[in-house]
């Protein structure tokens, strides 16, 4: 403990922006022990990439490190001239970034990137470099390492390249390595084998990793100690047990109310009100206050000091001043409102009659080839779906990316020219439907998007985005009738109707999200297609729609088809559960059959990959091994079969037929097929 | 109709009126809209960006000058009521530089000489012959003897153009720091102040002093120009001054006017192109991909030819010369169009694709938005910076062009004035001895103002405009509070 490898003292990054400058670090100080994990847990904007590149003193042009130090076993980084600075980057301190696709450079090998690397640092050319290349590889996993070493970054898959990443941050044996969500772009069977491969490393080296990270699970799975972030500032410090054991600052706990999860999914979230406040702000007093339930007087007046529960627990709040000391032991930890609502199964026990019944779907592909564009096969995202979403129901469409979980959603309103198979919706098939029949039919089911900074034109006001479809299917007669349902919907939403002359731009995603789904739901829909509606919030926006979402379905009835790869979201929001690889449906059934019992192996890989907080003992995690096929050209028979732990010889024959383990609950595996 | 002139509208003049009132449209609808106001007002601050603008300024001035076009009425008979007015089409230029048009040498002439520019034969009061420089007949006039009097004459001429320079420039500075004092209601000396060291938001400073040299190289000019030829005169006598001012003009036509015929193909054909794909798609590349690969000279020359024979062949259809000319200015702007949308057309085209697969997009569908609709309302806001971008750099380009092509001979009409005929013209010139070389240098300088200073303006709004080029952050003015928080937080250095 008397000496930390790496211990930043009163850090402070601004970064400027036109007139106003950004505190993006505000005076942060902690310390990373040798051998030991930190975590920096904080939600997007607080400032915790920026703390990480100005460690590595990799910021922009305009970021500036302003004051304090950044030590390095005792030696100063900040006041290391740059020819001196390029010594410890790489050698001492190495760091993996978010998005592995795009820190590989895609004109030269992945063997050569690293091999860059050892030339800088170490010297190593020729033979003995390519030994080193090879021995990295193996030891970050990668399968027959010797092909690999002369591939380009886009041969490789998403977690293939993060393991290249990692290999080349690995290659002079760092002291630290620093992680900056270095699983967010990855799904989370990778995200396991990933995560795994980094705890094993530290094992075997016994270096010390920064981990940044939004996601509490991923902390619980790694960290020795959690330090939490918040508009610029480190609010609670303290070791993994305590940190999950008894999270002492209001934010922490609010934020592991705002989780969905099995525990939920009776009540609403928790959710934290407001977003985080721009850092060019002045703030006196706390920075929290205005989010925080247990604010008073004096968190508006004062700048809470850190105080210390226990040694090595360090919260930065007025709760734990002298005064208020005893009161902290009072505060029931987690704080989950127990509240009924009529959400769960016994709300809708009654027999419900499909709104929109689809059988076999097909999506597919052609890849053409040559001077004639002759097609030479086909990519098969969808390939024959049956589904039935009952009205005013949710039915979650589970998978990871590249099953085509977002292709069928697209499919089934429609966006993409022609499908295959039949979508029932009232007594119609859409899929017969020409682009101006469909026109009449396109109040009835609407599409939420993922991304909502793609999902609203810049250039077009909030009334003018709600309107668009209101007038394009004859929603309203007048167009004051027309503002005026606007303003409802605004309401409806959450958001204040004067804010309908505003751009997108001026609003956080959260706002965003929600402007999405009142134009969404301007048309009066009874089905909406959610593709992933959260997947870029951050955990305590992700619980204000969640919320909305379901509001909206007890008081509308609408149902939704929802498209997500977060099992925890599922948990909360979903009825049943349909579990889909690479095209294909290998599992239905309600929540409580599908996430509770788990039949097929994948379902049940799948579930056991999700980084969950409380780490309990018993958990078996299996780890799949490889990469999702590729869905042009499919393996024959079981499509998981290569994969699959319990693969048989008989699964490569055809692929398994539909077996009935309910009513409700069926599973395409032969392991059923013979009981 | 007893007017003592007539006025004409050309067909380029009311192109250039119908931009100018676009433009304003343009204007008023982005002042409105604050998003859209934004990126221009980070033009307005950029130093290089603004006096640009101010040079770019003084030659759009100029050439409006020169759109205005009149016809003179004919001393005579009016008692019929029908007054005759003169076959030649003046304009507000031509009248403000009336001496300059009129003055007409009989051949070259050095820039500030009284003599010509080569030897005659003379014939002397006495009867004597002997060769000699002939004196001209206007420049330098004045003058007893030219040898001694003319420098200080010069001088005087010169002395006098900058004093009435300096005075107005201090009156313009002084009005400038009045308002900007009234407008932010600080004192007059503080405001002056803040604008000397350049620490005003917008570059005041910056535009002043290119005022300031605008009107310092000018005005001494136009003094002296009284008395003499200041940029010498060509192989017909004609002032250089006035032939390189009527060139901006032909200069700023073909670079506008053009642009105006080349946007619509663009952007229909590349909107249309990216959106739809499929058989439209293959289509429109096939036309721009051959029209591309044809060499645009030819294309041009063979159009400008045929035309040429069109007009040779119908005299009639021109009332008289400036007609003419204007007509085939106006044809080469359309054949110019014609053969350049392809650029633009792609980068739309590319730019389509990318947006026709944004969510927002996706959503109209959603809702049943007809494609035209989605295009007008979706895609073509989101690529507007790429147009304007693109026309503002395309336009240096164009001026450029039109010099290349009247020197290969298929440009303007010889009766039109521009920098490529004046260049053109130079190839003799600068073949003799000795040599004639202040048609060609004044072209040169005034082209290359306006070309680098339309450039310059270029590069600024393109900075503002490009959203991949926008700076996310202010430099400057971080660097300067950096200097102030230095010392309350000094670094620590092992």
């Amino acid at each position: 403990m008397t000496d930390p490898l790496l211990k930043i003292e009163e850090l402070r990054t601004w970064v400027g922006s036109g007139d106003r400058i950004v505190h993006a670090v505000d005076g942060l100080s902690f310390a990373i022990e040798r051998g030991e994990t930190f975590a920096l847990l904080g939600e997007s904007g607080c400032g915790k990439s920026l703390t990480a590149l100005s460690i590595m003193r990799l910021l922009p042009d305009a970021g500036v490190i302003v004051g304090g130090r950044v030590l390095l076993d005792g030696v100063d980084l900040i006041g290391l001239p740059e020819r001196r600075m390029r010594d410890v980057r790489g050698r001492r301190i190495a760091m993996i970034f978010q998005e592995p696709g795009a820190s590989l450079n895609p004109v030269m090998t992945v063997g050569d990137q690293v091999r860059e690397v050892l030339a800088r640092h170490l010297g190593l050319t020729g033979a003995k470099a390519d030994r080193r290349v090879l021995e990295l590889f193996e030891s970050v996993g990668i399968p027959d390492p010797a092909r690999r070493l002369g591939e380009y970054p886009f041969q490789l898959s998403g977690g293939l390249k993060q393991r290249v990443m990692i290999a080349a941050a690995l290659a002079c044996e760092p002291e630290l390595l620093v992680a900056d969500e270095p699983t967010m772009a990855l799904d989370v069977t990778i995200q396991a084998q990933v995560l795994e491969l980094l705890r094993d490393l530290q094992r075997r080296t016994g270096m010390s990793i920064l981990l940044i990270t939004h996601d509490l699970g991923v902390v619980s799975e790694m960290a020795h100690r959690v330090a939490v972030m918040y508009a610029g500032e480190i609010v609670e410090t303290a070791p993994r047990e305590r940190f999950f054991g008894q999270p002492a600052h209001p934010y922490t706990r609010k934020l592991f109310a705002s989780l969905p999860g099995p525990g939920a999914r009776d009540g609403r979230l928790a959710v934290i009100r407001g977003t985080v406040p721009p850092l060019w702000t002045d703030f006196t007093g706390c920075r929290f206050a205005d989010r925080c339930d247990r604010s008073w007087s004096r968190c508006r007046e004062a700048e809470p000091t850190v105080h210390f529960p226990i040694p090595e627990h360090a919260v930065r709040c007025h709760l734990y001043a002298d005064g208020a000391a005893d009161e902290a032991s009072t505060v029931s930890a987690g704080g989950k409102p127990a509240m009924s609502s009529d959400h769960g199964a016994a709300g809708f026990a009654k027999v419900h009659h499909p709104l929109l019944e689809i059988e076999d779907l097909r999506i597919h592909f052609p890849i053409r080839r040559g001077l004639f564009k002759r097609i030479v096969g086909h990519v098969k995202a969808v390939d024959g779906i049956s589904l039935s979403i009952p009205a005013g129901r949710t039915v979650a469409l589970v998978g990871e990316s590249g099953c085509g979980k977002t292709t069928a959603g697209k499919g089934i309103v429609r966006l993409l020219p022609s499908v295959a198979g039949s979508i029932r919706f009232g007594g119609v098939d859409l899929a017969r439907l020409g682009q101006s029949q469909l026109r009449g039919r396109r109040r009835d089911f609407q599409i939420i998007f993922q991304d909502p900074f793609a999902s609203l034109n810049p250039r077009m006001r909030v009334c003018d985005i709600i309107e668009e479809g209101m007038t394009a299917l004859g929603v309203g007669d007048t167009a004051v009738e027309r503002l005026a349902r606007v303003e409802a919907l605004l309401e409806q939403v959450g958001l204040s109707p004067d804010m309908s002359i505003r751009y997108p731009h001026e609003f956080s995603g959260g706002q965003r999200q929600r402007i999405a789904i009142a134009r969404a739901l301007a048309v009066d829909p009874k089905l909406i297609v959610c593709d992933e509606p959260t997947s870029a919030l951050d955990v305590s926006v992700q619980a204000q729609i969640l919320n909305l979402l379901r509001d909206l379905q007890d008081r509308l009835g609408i149902a939704y088809l929802f498209i997500t790869h977060n099992i925890a979201v599922v948990e909360y929001i979903a009825h049943e559960v349909a579990v889909m690889y690479l095209g294909r449906i290998v599992e239905h059934g309600t929540v409580d059959e599908v996430l509770r019992s788990p039949r097929h192996p994948y379902t049940k890989a799948l579930l056991s990959a999700v980084p969950t907080i409380e780490r309990t003992s018993a958990r078996e995690v299996i780890r799949l091994t490889g990469d999702i096929p590729s869905p042009a050209n499919p393996p024959p028979g079981c499509h998981f079969e290569p994969r699959c732990p319990n693969a048989m010889p008989e699964c490569r024959a055809a692929y398994p037929a539909e077996t009935r383990l309910s009513s409700s609950h069926w599973v395409r595996c032969l392991l059923y097929e013979q009981q | 109709m007893n007017l003592p002139v007539k006025f004409v509208l050309l067909w380029t003049d009311a192109l250039v009126f119908a931009m100018i009132a676009s433009i304003a449209a343009f204007t008023w609808y982005t002042t409105r809209h604050e998003h859209l106001r934004a990126p221009w007002r980070k033009v307005g601050r950029s130093a290089t960006g603004m006096v640009s603008a101010t040079v770019l300024l003084a030659f759009v001035l100029i050439g409006l000058l020169d759109t205005f076009h009149y016809q003179r009425a004919l001393p005579g008979d009016t008692s019929s009521g029908e007054r005759r007015y003169a076959p030649e089409v003046l304009s507000a230029l031509d009248a403000l530089s009336e001496t300059l048009r009129t003055r007409q040498e009989r051949t070259f002439s050095a820039p500030f000489s009284a003599f010509a520019h080569s030897k005659e034969t003379i014939t002397q009061p006495d009867g004597t012959q002997r060769r000699d420089y002939p004196r001209l007949k206007y420049g330098g006039a004045h003058l007893n003897d030219p040898a001694k009097e003319r420098v200080p004459d010069i001088a005087r001429g010169a002395l006098q153009g900058g004093a009435i320079a300096a005075l107005l420039w201090t009156l313009i500075c002084a009005i400038v720091t009045g308002v900007a004092a009234a407008k932010s209601q600080a004192r007059f000396a503080d405001v002056s102040g803040n604008l000397w060291r350049g620490e005003l938001e917008v570059p005041l400073r910056g535009i002043l002093v290119a005022l300031g040299i605008i009107l310092f190289i000018a005005l001494p000019l136009v003094v002296l120009s009284k008395h003499y030829h200041v940029f010498g005169t060509d192989k017909v006598g004609q002032d250089v001054l006035y032939l390189t001012l009527k060139s901006i003009r032909t200069a700023l036509v073909i670079g506008t006017v053009t642009t105006l015929v080349m946007l619509p193909f663009a952007l229909a054909l590349g909107i249309m192109a990216g959106y739809f794909r499929g058989w439209i798609d293959d289509i429109i590349q096939y036309l721009y991909t051959t029209l591309s690969s044809i060499p645009g000279v030819l294309l041009i020359a063979a159009a400008v030819l045929m035309m040429q024979v069109y007009m040779d062949t119908h005299p009639e259809i021109f009332d008289s010369v400036t007609r003419r000319a204007d007509f085939r200015l106006l044809f080469l702007c359309i054949i110019l169009g014609v053969t350049s949308w392809t650029g633009l057309c792609r980068l739309l085209r590319g730019e389509t694709l990318k947006l026709r697969e944004l969510e927002y997009v996706q959503a109209a569908h959603a809702f049943g938005v007809g494609p035209w609709r989605i295009m007008v309302r979706h895609v073509l806001p989101n690529v507007l910076h790429i147009v304007i971008i693109t026309t503002v750099l395309g336009f240096s380009g164009l001026v450029l062009s039109e010099a290349v092509l009247s020197y290969v001979g298929v440009g303007v009409d010889p009766a039109t004035n521009s920098f490529g005929t004046m260049i053109n013209s130079a190839r003799l010139e600068l073949a003799r001895e000795p040599i004639v070389w202040w048609s060609i240098a004044s072209a040169f300088v005034f082209m290359l103002t306006l070309v680098l200073a339309a450039n310059l303006f270029a590069d600024a709004v393109r900075d503002a405009l490009d959203p991949r080029m926008r700076a996310l952050f202010d430099v400057p003015s971080l660097r300067r509070r950096r200097r102030r928080a230095g010392p309350s937080t000094p670094r620590v250095a092992t």
